[in-house]
C-alpha cells in the first residue's frame, strides 16, 4: 500500500521514468513525500526507499545530507533568513534576532502555534536584497524589521497563500504530458548511439 | 596472453621496489617495510580515502602532491615518499584534527588497550592539545541493534561500518547521515541494525564506536589471552581468534584467511560463545541452557549424576547386550564432533558393536555417498565461477559467509547466478535467472534444464528464463559451480538427490559445493559416520547399513533394540513424534555437552567437551580440514569424546588403540592419508584440502589497524602438544575407494504426490537464528528468533482472498492449527513456507514439526480462513 | 570610466517584464542561434565556442571550448549543467535562470547538438522554487515549440532535458559531489583521478558539466561567431561577464561588463554600476571572486577585471561575485562568518575539512566573541595550513576536493591584513565595532 497520495504516487513514478536509473529520483522524490507530509515521515522514508530499490537507513542517511529535508516535523511557514556575507554585512544578525521575537520561536525551533519554524541560513543567492528572506523557498524580500512583521501577520492572516505555497519546491512543477512518449524515442536513440559505441571499443580492442 | 607486464616498478623512498599492477601504493608500500598510517582503510574493502591519514608524496605532473597511499594505484616509474617533512607534518596534523572531537575516555572505553586511535597517537602524536573548544557531544551509547551499540562522540567517521553495511554485507542497515562534523552512523528508527553480520563492524571500527553489548565491559583487552581456532557452528569453517579472560570465554574475532572468510563471521558464530560457558547454572538437563557437568543414569526413572565408572559400565552393558542380536544397535548424530572424536567413535560402533548403522545426519542433509562422488569446488571456485547453480535454501540464513563470499563477486564481477529457488535468498537480486521450484518438483526441473525433460506441469517458469539457464550452463558445465544442499526439510531428500544426479551426469564438466549446514558434518561423514561411508572419505559400495530414519523405524519396530546418540537428537528432527516414539522404545546412551528434551529418553548421558574447549580438527564444506584449538577447560568432569569413546570401548573389553586427540589424528593419518596430524603439526594456517595436494599459504602479517583486537595469529598450541608425537614423521598411507557416480545406488525412488489444485506443498527452510543451542543459549540472540507465520505467494494469497497479517486455520494429518499468513513472492506459487524453529506467541516452535507428514514424500496441507 | 557599451550578450532580455516566456524570447531572437546550429556539423559547433574562448563561469575558469575538444575523443555520454550557485554572495544563476530561462535552454541544446549527447540533466538549487518552475516551464514550451525532443527543429538530433532538484547543500555545487547528488545519493565529492567527470562521471560515463551562464552564453557566440565574442574583453578573458556586487555598495546587483576592460573601481563605483560605497564610507577590502577567493585591500582596485590579473595578484575571479567591506565592517566578523559557512557545508568525508572547518569555526568565534587570545593567530594559521599545506594560492591540499583548502582564505586574509583589529579585539575581550 502507498503512503503516497494517488497523485503523489503517480508523480513519483512519473520522475523515476525520466531517469535511466531509479536512484537517481531519490531527490525529487524526498521533495514529493515532504511536500505531502510537511517532512520526511518514516512511511514516507519507507515508500521512496521502496522506489529507489534502497532501504530505509539509505534514504534517511542520504536526506539528512540535505538542508531542505526535515526529518522532524514543521511549521506550516519554514522561514529562513540569511546571515552569511553580504546579508551579515546588511544587518542579516540583527534581521533574525528581530524574526525570532516576532515569531516567538527561537532559531531552529517551531512556534507554539506550529505556523512558523525559524532557520538561520546559509547564503540563499538574492544577495541584492540583503538580508534575504525565503518563506517556503519563495523570495519574500523583505529586508527591514518593518517589512518582515507585515509579512508574518499577512500570514497568519493567510493572506499570501498562493503565492507562498506549503511544502514542496516542486509543488507547482509539472512536466507536460506528451513529453515522455518522445523520451522514448530518445532513449531508444541513446541505446543505439550506446551499442555503436560500444561496437566500436570492440573493434578497436 | 602475451606480454602483458605482470610486475611494474616504483620508487619508495628511493628504494626500488616491485609491484602488481593496479596494487595501491598503502599496500606496496607495506610489502616492502614501509608502514603508512591508516584509519578507513581496510584491505577487505574498496578504499575512500576518507580519513586522510595515509597521505604520501607521489610524484605526478604538477610534481609531488600529497595523495592517500590506500586510494592511489601504483604506476610504472611512480615515486612515492612517505617519510619528508611535508608527509609527517599532514599525517599529524591528520591525527590532531581526529583526536580534536575525539573523547579522552580511554580508561573506561572498551577498545582501549587494542585502539588503533590510541596506538597512533602514542607513535605519533605530540601529546598536548591545542584544541581548547568544547567538544562534539552526543547522548551516550545509543542501542543500534539487537547486539550492537553505537557511541557516536567516539566515531571518527572512517565509513568502514557503513561500507561493510551497503558493500560488503549489502543489507545497508547503517548510513552516514548528516554532513560535516555533525555525521553520524545511523539506522533507520523502523528497522534496526540486525543484519546478519553486524559483529564484523564491530570487529572493524578502529575506535570504540561501536562496541557489541555481549562483550561490552566483559573484559580488559590486556586479561585476555587467545587462541587461533576454527568456528564450527556452521559448516563453512571460519578462522577464529578466541579470547577469554581465565576460564570464562570473552570474544570471537574474525580472522583474515585467504581461501575461506575473509576476517568476516556471522553474528550467530561470533556471539554463541554464551551457550557454552554463560548458562552453565541451568542445572535441568532437559534444557537447552544446561550444559551436562557430570555423567547421568538413570535411577527409578531420574537422571542422576554418577561417576564416570558407574556410567560407562551401564553404557557398555546397554549396547553390548542390544549387539547382541543382528542388528540391535545403532548410532546417530556426529556432526558437532571434531573429526577425531568422529573417528573414534566410528571405530567404536563398527569395531567394537560390529554394527553398520550409523549415520551424522539427522534425515535433513544429502545422502553421503552422494556428495563423495561428485566432483568439488572450492569456496574459491565458487566464488570465482563463471556460473553458480544454488540448489540451497538461503545461504545468508544457512552458511552465512559463503554468501558473504558468493555475493562479492556477483556485485562485482557480475558472474552469473542460476537459482533453484525454493522460497527466500538474499541472492535473489543478483539472479541472472531464478526459477522458482515448488516442493517436489526439483528433479523435473532439474530434467527440464538438461534439455531432455519438459517443464513440470503448471510450472509458472518462462521459457525464456529456462532458455537462459540452459544457455549459461552450456555443452558439459564448464565453469559451472553446483551449491547443493537441501533447502525443504518437509521434502525427502530423494527429490533434490535425484535432480543433483541428473545434473551431475549431463554436466560432467561442473562442480559441486556441498551446503551441508551443520558443524562438521563433512569431517564426520569423511570420518565413516554414515552407512557404506568409511574413515578418509572412503566408501564401501554393495553394504548396507541403516540412515538415521531407518534407525528411528527399526527402534520404532523392536528391530533395533538400542541407540548410541552423538549429540541431542529431538532439536533436530522434523518428525518429532516419530523420534519420540522409537526412543521411548528403546535403550538411549547419549554423549553430549549441552542438554535438550532428547534426555529425557536417555538411560546414560556421556558429559563432552565442546566447541572451544577441544583440540582436533574438522573439515569445511569445501572439504578443508583446519585446526580447532581448546580455549578453556570443560565444565565439570566433561571428557573430550575421543577420550570417552577409548574408555567406553575398554568398558566392553576393547581397546580402540588411541589414546589422546593428537595421537588420534596421527593414526587418522596414516591408515587413510587424510589431513590430520599435518594439520595439528604444521598449523598451515589455511588447513589443507582433503584429495588435494598439500599447499601451504602464506598468511600476510598481522595488520592491527585492520583487525583490532586480535594478538597474533598461527597461534594453534600445537607447540604445547605433546613433544614425542610432533617428532614422529606421518607415514602416510594409501587413501581408501571413493566413491564414484555409477557407484552410488539410484537411491529409493520416490513417490511425489501429484500437485493438488486444492492443497498447498509444505516447505521448511532453516534460518540462522533458530531454537538450537547456539541461539537459544545465547542471551544475545535468542531475541531474534523469527516469529511462526507461513509464508505464501500473492498468487495463492489473493485466490483464498487473504492479507499479511490474517491468521488461517491449517488443516494436516494429525488436525489442524491456526498460524498468520505473510506474503512473499519468494515463496513459489503452490508452497506453504514455514521457518523451522520459528516460535509462535507463546514461545513455542511446533508448526512445522505439527503439519509434516513423515510418510509421504511431500506434505500437503490446506487452509482454512476464519 | 566604466565601458558600458559593449554589447548585452546573457542580459540582452532584462528589461523585460515577461523575459522568461516563450513568446518574448522567440520574438527577441530566441532559438535562432539553435536553428543556425542545427544547420552545421557538430564541430563546427565547438569550434565557434572554441575559438570564442569562452571560460568556464562556475569558478575554476576553465575554457569550455578545450573542455569539449579534450573529451570529444570519446563520446560524451551526458550533459550536466550545474545551477547549484550557492558560493556566498553570488547570485547571477538565479537571475539567469529566474530571468532567461529559454536562454539557458537554448545554450543547452546548443552544447548538446555540438558534444552529440542525447540527455542533459540541468541541476539546479533546491532553494530556487520559482527557478525551478520557470525553467520547468520554459522546458515543456520549448518541447512544445519543437526545439527539445525528438528530431529538433526538424533536424536529425533528438534531446531530452531534465531538471534535477537540488535539496540545499552547497558542495553539491562542486562537479563531482553534484554528479554523486544526480545518481541519488549523498553528495560526497569523488576523488580525481580516478573520477574525472569526463571520463568517469555521471553512471560512470564520460559527462560534460558546465555552468548555467557558460551555457547561456552559446545562442550568441552561435549567432555572431566566436571571433565576435574573442573581440571583446582581452587576453585569455574574452566577452563579457556577469558579475554579483553585494555587501557595502549603493547598487548591489547584477552587471553584465566587458572583461579586462574595467577595473574593480569602475564596478564598484560607477554610478552606472555599484554607485560606491553606502553612506559614502571608505572601503577596507573586498572579496573578488566568491568567499572561496582570498581578499584584496584598496590597492588592488585598479587591477582590470580580468581572470589572469586576478590569478597574477593571488586570487580568483571565481564564482563572480565581488563582496565589498567598508570601515563599518568588522573583519573579524565577516571571517568567522565565512569559517562558519564552510564549517556548516563540508561534506564531512575528510578530516582535516571535517574537523578543522569547524575547530577554525570555533577559535574566530571566541575572537569575535570574547575568549581570543593572540596566540590562536599562530594556531588557526598552522592548522589552516594542515588543510593547505603552504598556504599558498593556488592552494596545495590534503584534503579530496577544494572546498578544503577554500577555508583558509578569507581567514588567512583577515589575519594578514588585519592583525590590529584581532589584537583590540583580544584587548577588548569582543568586538570593537558592536
Ligand atoms: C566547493 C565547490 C563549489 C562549487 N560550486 C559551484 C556552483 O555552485 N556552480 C557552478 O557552476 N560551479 C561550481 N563549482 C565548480 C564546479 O565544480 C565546476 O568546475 C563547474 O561547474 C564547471 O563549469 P564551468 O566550466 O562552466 O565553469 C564549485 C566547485 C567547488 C569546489
Ligand atoms: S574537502 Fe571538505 S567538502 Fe571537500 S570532500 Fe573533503 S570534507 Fe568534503
Ligand atoms: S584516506 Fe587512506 S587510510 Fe584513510
Amino acid at each position: 500500500m502507498s503512503h503516497l497520495r494517488v497523485e503523489l504516487r503517480q508523480r513519483a513514478e512519473e520522475l523515476i521514468a525520466l531517469y535511466p536509473r531509479p536512484r537517481s529520483a531519490m531527490l525529487p522524490l524526498l521533495h514529493l513525500a515532504q511536500e505531502q507530509d510537511g517532512y520526511l515521515s518514516e512511511a514516507g522514508i519507507e515508500e521512496v526507499a521502496q522506489l529507489t530499490g534502497t532501504t530505509p537507513a539509505d534514504v534517511r542517511g542520504t536526506a539528512a545530507f540535505y538542508d531542505m529535508y526535515h526529518l522532524e516535523p514543521v511549521g506550516k511557514y519554514v522561514v529562513g533568513v540569511c546571515t552569511n556575507i553580504a546579508c551579515l554585512l546588511a544587518g542579516g544578525i540583527e534581521l533574525l534576532e528581530h524574526a525570532s521575537s516576532t515569531l516567538r520561536c527561537a532559531v531552529g525551533e517551531t512556534s507554539d502555534d506550529g505556523l512558523f519554524t525559524l532557520e538561520e541560513t546559509e547564503c540563499l543567492a538574492d544577495c541584492d536584497f540583503a538580508p534575504c528572506v525565503q518563506v517556503n523557498h519563495r523570495f519574500v524580500r523583505t529586508t527591514t524589521a518593518a517589512t518582515f512583521d507585515a509579512l508574518v501577520s499577512d500570514l497568519r492572516e493567510g493572506k499570501r497563500e498562493n503565492e507562498i505555497p506549503s511544502h514542496g519546491t516542486l509543488i507547482r512543477v509539472r512536466r507536460n504530458g506528451g513529453l515522455r512518449a518522445q523520451k522514448n524515442d530518445v532513449n531508444t536513440e541513446r541505446t543505439d548511439a550506446k551499442a555503436a559505441r560500444d561496437q566500436r571499443a570492440e573493434e578497436k580492442a | 596472453m602475451t606480454d602483458v607486464k605482470t610486475t611494474v616498478t616504483i620508487s619508495v623512498n628511493g628504494r626500488s621496489v616491485e609491484a602488481a599492477p593496479g596494487e595501491l601504493v598503502i599496500e606496496a608500500a607495506e610489502r616492502a617495510g614501509n608502514y603508512i598510517p591508516r584509519f578507513c582503510y581496510h584491505p577487505r574493502m574498496e578504499p575512500v580515502g576518507f580519513c586522510r591519514m595515509c597521505l604520501v608524496e607521489v610524484d605526478g605532473p604538477r610534481g609531488a602532491t600529497l595523495q592517500p597511499a590506500c586510494y592511489i594505484k601504483v604506476s610504472d616509474g611512480m615515486s612515492v615518499v612517505t617519510d619528508s617533512d611535508k608527509v609527517k607534518k599532514a599525517q599529524d596534523g591528520v591525527l590532531e584534527f581526529l583526536l580534536a572531537n575525539h573523547p579522552l575516555d580511554c580508561p573506561v572505553c572498551d577498545k582501549g588497550g587494542e585502539c588503533p586511535l590510541q596506538d597512533q597517537t602514542l607513535a605519533h602524536g605530540s601529546g598536548e592539545t591545542r584544541f581548547i573548544e568544547e567538544k562534539r557531544h552526543f547522548v551516550k551509547p545509543i542501542e543500534i541493534g539487537e547486539l550492537v551499540l553505537l557511541d557516536r562522540e567516539r566515531c571518527i567517521q572512517c565509513a568502514r561500518c557503513t561500507r561493510f553495511s551497503s558493500d560488503v554485507s549489502g543489507d545497508t542497515q547503517i548510513a552516514f547521515s548528516g554532513r560535516g562534523d555533525l555525521i553520524e552512523v545511523a539506522p533507520s528508527p523502523t528497522v534496526p541494525f540486525d543484519s546478519t553480520f553486524s559483529g564484523n563492524t564491530v570487529q572493524i571500527c578502529p575506535v570504540g564506536a561501536l562496541t557489541a553489548k555481549p562483550y561490552r565491559f566483559s573484559a580488559r583487552p590486556w586479561d585476555l589471552e587467545q587462541v587461533e581456532s576454527t568456528c564450527t557452528t556452521c559448516s563453512v569453517g571460519c578462522r577464529v581468534a578466541v579470547q577469554s579472560s581465565g576460564n570464562r570465554l570473552t570474544r570471537v574475532l574474525g580472522v583474515d584467511s585467504e581461501p575461506v572468510n575473509h576476517g568476516w563471521l556471522c553474528d550467530k558464530g561470533r556471539f554463541t560463545l554464551d551457550s557454552i560457558d554463560g548458562n552453565q547454572d541451568s542445572l535441568d538437563p532437559l534444557s537447552v541452557l544446561a550444559r551436562i557437568r557430570e555423567p547421568l543414569i538413570r535411577e527409578k526413572g531420574v537422571l542422576t549424576p554418577t561417576t564416570w565408572g558407574t556410567a560407562l559400565a551401564r553404557a557398555a552393558t546397554i549396547l553390548q547386550d542390544a549387539a547382541q542380536a543382528p542388528d540391535g544397535v545403532g548410532a546417530i548424530g556426529g556432526a558437532a564432533l571434531t573429526n577425531e572424536g568422529a573417528f573414534a567413535w566410528e571405530r567404536f560402533v563398527r569395531g567394537v558393536l560390529g554394527s553398520n548403522h550409523l549415520d551424522a545426519q539427522f534425515g535433513d542433509g544429502l545422502n553421503g555417498g552422494l556428495l563423495q562422488a561428485l566432483p568439488k569446488a572450492t569456496i574459491d571456485d565458487a566464488a570465482r565461477a563463471r556460473v553458480v547453480v544454488t540448489m540451497t535454501g538461503d545461504l545468508r540464513e544457512e552458511l552465512p559467509v559463503l554468501f558473504l563470499r558468493l555475493r562479492e563477486n556477483f556485485v562485482k564481477r557480475q558472474n552469473a547466478l542460476v537459482e533453484f529457488s525454493f522460497g527466500a535468498s538474499a541472492l535473489r537480486s543478483m539472479a541472472t535467472v531464478s526459477l522458482p521450484v515448488r516442493p517436489g518438483e526439483a528433479h523435473v526441473l532439474a530434467e527440464a534444464l538438461t534439455s531432455n525433460g519438459s517443464m513440470p506441469k503448471g510450472s509458472t517458469i518462462p521459457e525464456a528464463d529456462l532458455a537462459r539457464a540452459r544457455q549459461l550452463l552450456g555443452d558439459t558445465g564448464d565453469g559451472v559451480v553446483f551449491v547443493v544442499g537441501r533447502p525443504n526439510l518437509a521434502e525427502d531428500a530423494g527429490v533434490l538427490e535425484r535432480a543433483i544426479r541428473i545434473v551431475a551426469e549431463r554436466f560432467p564438466a561442473a562442480t559441486f559445493l556441498p551446503a551441508l549446514r551443520r558443524s562438521n558434518v563433512v569431517g564426520a561423514l569423511d570420518m565413516g559416520l554414515g552407512p557404506q561411508l568409511r574413515p578418509g572419505r572412503g566408501y564401501a559400495g554393495g553394504e548396507d547399513g541403516r540412515d538415521t530414519l531407518a534407525q528411528l523405524a527399526a527402534l520404532r519396530s523392536g528391530e533395533q533394540s538400542a541407540v548410541l546418540l552423538l549429540g541431542c537428537l529431538l532439536g533436530n528432527v522434523l518428525d518429532v513424534e516419530g523420534a519420540k516414539a522409537a526412543l521411548e522404545a528403546a535403550q538411549v546412551v547419549v554423549v553430549t555437552g549441552h542438554g535438550g528434551k532428547t534426555l529425557a529418553y536417555a538411560d546414560v548421558v556421556l558429559p563432552a567437551a565442546v566447541q572451544h574447549e577441544r583440540l582436533g580438527t574438522v573439515t569445511n564444506i569445501e572439504g578443508r580440514v583446519s585446526a580447532v584449538a581448546p580455549k578453556i577447560v570443560p565444565p565439570g568432569s566433561a571428557w573430550t569424546d575421543v577420550a570417552i569413546a577409548s574408555e567406553l570401548a575398554e568398558q566392553c573389553g576393547q581397546n580402540l588403540g588411541l589414546t589422546s586427540v593428537e595421537q588420534t589424528a596421527k593414526v587418522i593419518e596414516e591408515t587413510t592419508g587424510y589431513p590430520a596430524l599435518s594439520v595439528l603439526i604444521d598449523v598451515s594456517d589455511e588447513g589443507a584440502l582433503v584429495g588435494r595436494p598439500a599447499q601451504r599459504v602464506e598468511r600476510k602479517a598481522l595488520d592491527p589497524m585492520a583487525f583490532p583486537g586480535i594478538r597474533s595469529t598461527n597461534t594453534v598450541g600445537l607447540g604445547e602438544l605433546s613433544g614425542a608425537l610432533v617428532e614422529e614423521n606421518v607415514v602416510s598411507s594409501t587413501p581408501p575407494a571413493t566413491a564414484v557416480l555409477s557407484d552410488v545406488a539410484a537411491g529409493r525412488s520416490v513417490e511425489v504426490p501429484p500437485f493438488d489444485a486444492y492443497a498447498l506443498a509444505l516447505d521448511v527452510s532453516h534460518r540462522l537464528y533458530d531454537h538450537g543451542v547456539a541461539v537459544q543459549g545465547s542471551p544475545a540472540l535468542k531475541n531474534l528468533v523469527a516469529k511462526s507465520t507461513a509464508y505464501l505467494n500473492h498468487f495463492d494469497l489473493d485466490r483464498m482472498g487473504l492479507v499479511t497479517g490474517d491468521v488461517v486455520d491449517v488443516m494436516a494429518l494429525k488436525g489442524s492449527i491456526s498460524l498468520p499468513v505473510t506474503l512473499s513472492d519468494d515463496t513459489p506459487r503452490g508452497a506453504f513456507g514455514i521457518v523451522f524453529g520459528s516460535l509462535d506467541d507463546e514461545g513455542d516452535d511446533g508448526a512445522a514439526r505439527f503439519l509434516f507428514d513423515p510418510a509421504s514424500a511431500v506434505t500437503h496441507v490446506r487452509l482454512e480462513s476464519r | 570610466m566604466a565601458v558600458l557599451d559593449s554589447p548585452r550578450i546573457v542580459t540582452a532580455r532584462a528589461q523585460y517584464d515577461d523575459s522568461h516566456t516563450l513568446a518574448r524570447y522567440v520574438a527577441t531572437g530566441g532559438y535562432e542561434g539553435l536553428r543556425k546550429a542545427l544547420t552545421l556539423f557538430p564541430e563546427e559547433v565547438a569550434r565557434e565556442v572554441d575559438d570564442a574562448s569562452l571560460l568556464g563561469r562556475g569558478g575554476a575558469g576553465f575554457p569550455a571550448g578545450r573542455k569539449w575538444s579534450m573529451l570529444r575523443k570519446s563520446q560524451i555520454s551526458y550533459l550536466v549543467v550545474n545551477g547549484d550557485e550557492s558560493e556566498p554572495a553570488t547570485f547571477k544563476d538565479h537571475f539567469l535562470v529566474e530571468r532567461d530561462p529559454h536562454q539557458l535552454i537554448e545554450g543547452v541544446i546548443i552544447a548538446a547538438y555540438a558534444l552529440q549527447v542525447n540527455q542533459a540533466f540541468i541541476f539546479l538549487r533546491g532553494e530556487f522554487a520559482l527557478g525551478l518552475e520557470r525553467v520547468q516551464q520554459a522546458l515543456n514550451d520549448a518541447y512544445e515549440h519543437g526545439a527539445l525532443g525528438s528530431k529538433i527543429f526538424d533536424s536529425n538530433f533528438s534531446l531530452d532535458i531534465v531538471v534535477h532538484p537540488g535539496a540545499g547543500a552547497y558542495i553539491c555545487g562542486e562537479e563531482t559531489a553534484l554528479i554523486e547528488a544526480l545518481e541519488g545519493k549523498r553528495g560526497f565529492p569523488r576523488i580525481k583521478p580516478p573520477f574525472f567527470p569526463a571520463v568517469n562521471g555521471l553512471y560512470g560515463e564520460p559527462t560534460v558539466v558546465n555552468n548555467v551562464e557558460t551555457m547561456a552564453n552559446l545562442p550568441w557566440i552561435v549567432l555572431n561567431g566566436g571571433k565576435a565574442f574573442a573581440g571583446l574583453g582581452g587576453g585569455r578573458s574574452t566577452g563579457t561577464r556577469l558579475f554579483a556586487l553585494a555587501g557595502r555598495v549603493k547598487n548591489p546587483g547584477i552587471y553584465e561588463i566587458e572583461m579586462v576592460k574595467n577595473t574593480f573601481r569602475d564596478l564598484i563605483y560607477d554610478p552606472a554600476l555599484g554607485g560606491g560605497i553606502t553612506n559614502d564610507a571608505t572601503i577596507k577590502a573586498f572579496i573578488p571572486g566568491g568567499v572561496s577567493a582570498p581578499w584584496f585591500g584598496p590597492d588592488m582596485l585598479d587591477l582590470p577585471i580580468g581572470q589572469d590579473e586576478v590569478a597574477e595578484k593571488a586570487s580568483m575571479l571565481g564564482s563572480g561575485s565581488v563582496v565589498v567591506l567598508d570601515e563599518t565592517s568588522c573583519v573579524v566578523r565577516a571571517a568567522w562568518r565565512i569559517a562558519k559557512f564552510f564549517s556548516r557545508e563540508s561534506c564531512g568525508q575528510c578530516t582535516p575539512c571535517r574537523e578543522g572547518s569547524g575547530w577554525i569555526e570555533r577559535a574566530m568565534y571566541r575572537l569575535e566573541h570574547g575568549g581570543g587570545r593572540m596566540e590562536d593567530l599562530d594556531m588557526l594559521l598552522d592548522l589552516m595550513d594542515n588543510i593547505a599545506p603552504g598556504l599558498t594560492w593556488p592552494p596545495q591540499q590534503t584534503t579530496i576536493c577544494v572546498l578544503g583548502p577554500s577555508i583558509p582564505s578569507s581567514v588567512h586574509a583577515a589575519i594578514d591584513m588585519f592583525r590590529d583589529e584581532f589584537a583590540e579585539h583580544v584587548k577588548l575581550q569582543g568586538c570593537p565595532f558592536d
